[in-house]
């Protein structure tokens, strides 16, 4: 066995060592910043997962509610518009007696009154009540076993997120009322279970974080992302074929060039000024309208869009264009018939990209008027979808950033959870649309 | 007939003008299609276009311009004295409006009957009942004379809406009898088609520039608007921000450019030395799967919405910060009073520019020339020599280039800094202390309730103006520089 270094000509000297050394430092500098910037990716995303998927669960309280008739219906008569006049505060003794009933049918040890104890119930658990009540009247009179949410201190602590320290001074809830949740959980009163509601439903007031879902943003994402499809895919593909195929080399088309590669580079914000300014004070579009949003998105959109059709049509190879023009095809003939369909997954997967960037754009929509507003009912049909006040998903999720509350820190992270899965399965879709028709010539 | 119903009218008649410019031309050609100069569907095609696109462009402009019209001729009937102190004309013009859509509705709810109304002498009162019955507010005190307006905007209504039809109609029905009356064999269709086509791929190409012009327009329109209320002077040399409604604002950039640049300076002071350590390792050192796996990761970074990266800001790491600096921190100092700081924002949005640092300048690593490194290496150079005394300053123009791109950028990214920089203007050079910038001023101006009167609410259209030039700069530059390298080794 020989050592390799006494195989060397010349041992090393000094120089050499400082110089080798150098060489191992500045390897290490590069293996280190890579390994921060991913670091910071790992971190990112573990954050993302572990403050949100708390929101995809819930702390419902299940309850046997007696719907007693001389509460509900005096008259007797079960006439819908008079049991109709009753309003939420004439329900909220059902929920006590409810409450009470649970505690002693489990023989639950608890000094706290009915009251506190309905108070470990949503706000929105009265109105949940009065609008099963009015949806079958005939129920009056029975016991309907109903869930509620739990406020969002009770599902707070269910999380870890709130405990008794942490309540000390809290106005909101008390330790009793906590014992008094261990209580019904150790019966199976109260429980933790997935929630749809987060991801299906509306956004609630800032006092009830515990009912407030996405589902209302997405669709007004939804309608964003249409308007921008509609808009930007035949625009943008059209401008590509007008500036690749036909345009003569001029300072005209210079300037669109230049103009278009810098439009992909101007801040998102500056295009929601445009937007304020042309399409809501100009045109007297409505604010928060989906329509402002998606005509806004489509304009930061164009240049991603056009900057890849035009990456595909320069990929296709002249010999198609030459045979097609051969047999005497126009030029609009051989464009429309070989160039466009052979370049169709490029821009396809470009257009994919860009509405991706769309969906996760948020700046500019601050500015047309999409946060501030509670997006509570669903839109019926297209026209409502397009033209009345909604949310779009980041939008939500910085409103929810903005009310300052832990419950909706923890939606807002669920939220970013739900919009990342939808960017990470377009653009999952974009690779394998280019793997699979990706074509070397 | 409603811009709706002739929309569906017109475009009736263009898919009937298909199937008979078809026939016509098939027929004049004894129905056998080799006869034709071109194939039988450009003909229905160039008679459904002539019928449809003339009309439908004149009744876009109709819909946009008939409503300036209308209120301008209904506006000459408010009179002066009915313009309340601090209100304008448009003030009052937008609850005129308000009015005649009301009428509107109400007459098609058969509430009331338009002929009938007027004679009375108590408009308003009667106005009053009908914004009531149709459920629409109006905010200031109806005057007869405006209530007059309001009539005479629904009557000049109902008769543009009646010569929007007819000129609409009869422009679909010229271009349907004109292209009709050419649908002979001997009529060159194809190419009529195509010059059709090929105006809509320029207009389409146009719209770029429509955007940047707009654009400019928007901003410069109302920052002109900003400089007759507010001296421009001490818009870009003042010294103070301190915006408020009572009317004697400091409206002055230097405080927000002075946020802008040290956040900006921060993130890159990140965003930098990573990206282009990362770049010269991946293009240098990495193996080929190394480099395959690594590089898509780090553009991940750049694909996460920016939202995302401003409540990682706002909630989980300017209170890490703050636990490490701040009052009662790890190092017990009690440098930073708010989790929101420079450098909360700075060093965040740092991450979010280290995929734009490092992708570009791998690329134009990758673009010198192996001969050159081989000549280093050839000379006794170790890699990391030839690295630094060879590649980068071959590379160098393209990599500023680079930083110049993450630069402009930072300068303009907006959620991080508006979650997670605080709101304070002032000159103040520690770095753990709130500063804003000028994209977190844009934002709140312009939300909420502004009234686009006031020099509060417009100094925004300023702000952004002033941006997109900053961006737009070094956007150019850094494009012209990144472009003139690549030539350099092409």
């Amino acid at each position: 066995m020989t050592n390799p270094t006494n195989t060397r000509t010349f041992a090393p000297n000094e120089r050499v060592k400082k110089r080798n050394a150098a060489e191992k430092r500045f390897k290490g500098y590069g293996l280190t910043a890579i390994a921060v910037a991913l670091a910071m990716l790992v971190i990112l995303i573990g954050t993302i997962l572990t403050r949100g998927a708390g929101a995809f669960t819930q702390t419902f309280v299940t309850l046997n509610v007696e719907l007693l008739e001389s509460k509900l219906d005096k008259s007797g008569t079960r006439d819908p518009a008079a049991i109709a006049k009753v309003t939420t505060f004439g329900y909220a003794p059902l929920l006590k007696a409810a409450m009470e009933r649970t505690v002693a049918d489990h023989n639950i040890d608890t000094d706290l009154k009915s009251g506190d104890m309905a108070k470990i119930l949503s706000k929105s658990a009265v109105a949940q009540l009065r609008n099963l009540v009015l949806s079958d009247v005939s129920q009056i009179g029975t016991t309907v076993e109903i869930r509620f949410l739990a406020n969002s201190w009770i599902d707070g602590y269910l999380k870890g997120r709130v405990t008794r320290d942490s309540i000390a001074n809290n106005k909101n809830v008390s330790a009793a009322q906590l014992d008094f949740v261990d209580g019904l959980r150790a019966v199976g009163v109260i429980e933790k279970t997935f929630n749809p509601d987060f991801i299906f439903g509306s956004d609630a007031s800032d006092q009830r974080p515990e009912a407030a879902g996405m589902g209302v943003a997405m669709m007004g994402s939804f309608f964003m992302m249409m308007v921008v499809l509609v808009l930007s895919l035949p625009i943008g593909v059209a401008a590509s074929i007008y500036l690749e195929e036909f345009a003569p080399k001029n300072w005209i088309t210079d300037v669109i060039e230049v103009n278009i590669s810098n439009l992909a580079a101007v801040p998102s914000i500056v295009f929601g000024i445009l937007g304020l300014a042309v399409f809501i004070n100009y045109m007297h579009l409505p604010q928060s309208a989906p329509l402002v949003g998606g005509l806004v998105l489509t304009l930061m959109t164009l240049p991603t869009i056009i900057i890849s059709t035009r990456a595909a049509l320069k990929a296709v190879p002249p010999s198609i264009r030459d045979a097609a023009l051969g047999l005497g095809a126009s030029k609009i003939q051989t464009i429309f018939h070989h160039v466009l369909p052979l370049a169709a997954p490029g821009i396809l997967t470009g257009t994919i990209i860009g509405l991706a960037q769309a969906l996760g754009e948020t700046a500019p929509l601050l500015l047309i008027g999409m946060i501030g507003y509670v997006a509570t009912n669903m839109p019926d049909g297209i026209v409502a979808g397009l033209l009345d006040p909604n949310s779009a998903m980041p939008a939500q999720i910085y409103e929810w950033a903005k009310r300052a509350d832990p419950a909706f820190y923890e939606r807002a992270w669920g939220g970013i959870i739900i919009l990342l899965v939808f960017l990470i399965s377009m653009n999952v879709l974009a690779i394998w649309l280019r793997r699979k028709f990706e074509r070397r010539w | 007939m409603t811009p709706q119903t002739l929309i569906m009218a017109v475009a009736l008649l263009g898919g009937i003008g298909f199937f008979m410019g078809r026939h016509r031309a098939l027929s004049s050609a004894d129905h056998d299609p080799r006869l034709l100069h071109s194939r039988p569907h450009y003909y229905g095609g160039f008679v459904c276009l002539m019928t449809l696109v003339p009309a439908m462009l004149s009744l876009a402009i109709w819909v946009l311009v008939q409503p300036m019209v209308v209120s301008s001729l209904a506006g000459g009937l408010v009179s002066p004295q009915s313009i309340p102190n601090g209100s304008s004309l448009g003030l009052i013009m937008s609850d005129v409006v308000r009015m005649a859509q009301a009428l509107t509705m109400a007459a098609a709810q058969g509430v009331i009957d338009m002929d009938a109304l007027g004679d009375a002498g108590d408009a308003p009162a009667q106005m009053a009942d009908i914004l009531n019955a149709v459920g629409i507010a109006v905010g200031s005190d109806m005057t007869p004379d405006m209530v007059q307006s309001a009539m005479e905007m629904v009557r000049l209504t109902a008769i543009g809406d009646w010569a929007m039809t007819i000129v609409v109609g009869a422009i679909a029905l010229i271009g349907f009898g004109y292209s009709m009356a050419r649908m002979t064999k001997s009529f060159w269709a194809r190419n009529a088609v195509e010059r059709f086509i090929l105006v809509t791929l320029i207009s389409a190409a146009a719209i770029a520039i429509l955007t940047t012009v707009g654009i400019v327009l928007s901003m410069v329109f109302e920052t002109l608007r900003f400089f007759s209320l507010h001296e421009w002077a001490d818009f870009f040399f003042g010294l103070e921000w301190a915006p408020n409604f009572r009317g004697d604002s400091a409206l002055s950039i230097l405080p927000l450019l002075w946020g802008t640049l040290y956040i900006s300076v921060v993130a890159l002071l990140v965003a930098v030395p990573i990206g282009l350590f990362s770049a010269i390792y991946l293009a240098e050192y990495a193996a080929k799967s190394t480099r395959g796996v690594a590089k898509p990761l780090l553009e991940v970074l750049a694909g996460i919405p920016t939202i995302v990266y401003g409540l990682f800001a706002l909630i989980t790491f300017g209170p890490l910060l703050k636990d490490i600096f701040g009052e009662g921190g790890v190092l017990g100092v009690g440098w930073m009073g708010d989790a929101r700081s420079v450098a909360t924002a700075g060093i965040v949005m740092g991450i979010m520019l280290i995929p734009f640092v490092s992708s570009l300048s791998d690329d134009i690593i990758n673009a010198v020339p192996q001969s050159m490194r081989d000549g280093s290496y050839g000379l006794g150079a170790t890699k990391s020599e030839t690295v630094r005394q060879v590649v980068l300053p071959a590379a160098l123009p393209g990599i500023v280039g680079a930083i110049l791109l993450a630069a402009s950028r930072a300068i303009g990214e907006t959620m991080i800094v508006v979650l997670g920089a605080g709101a304070i203007a002032r000159f103040a050079g520690n770095p753990l202390e709130a500063l804003t910038t000028i994209t977190t001023r844009i934002v709140s101006q312009l939300t909420g309730d502004g009234d686009f009167n006031s020099p509060e609410t417009i100094v925004a259209f300023a702000l952004g103006l002033t941006l997109f030039v900053l961006t737009l700069g070094l956007n150019i530059i850094a494009l012209y520089i990144v472009r003139k390298y690549r030539e350099q080794y092409e």
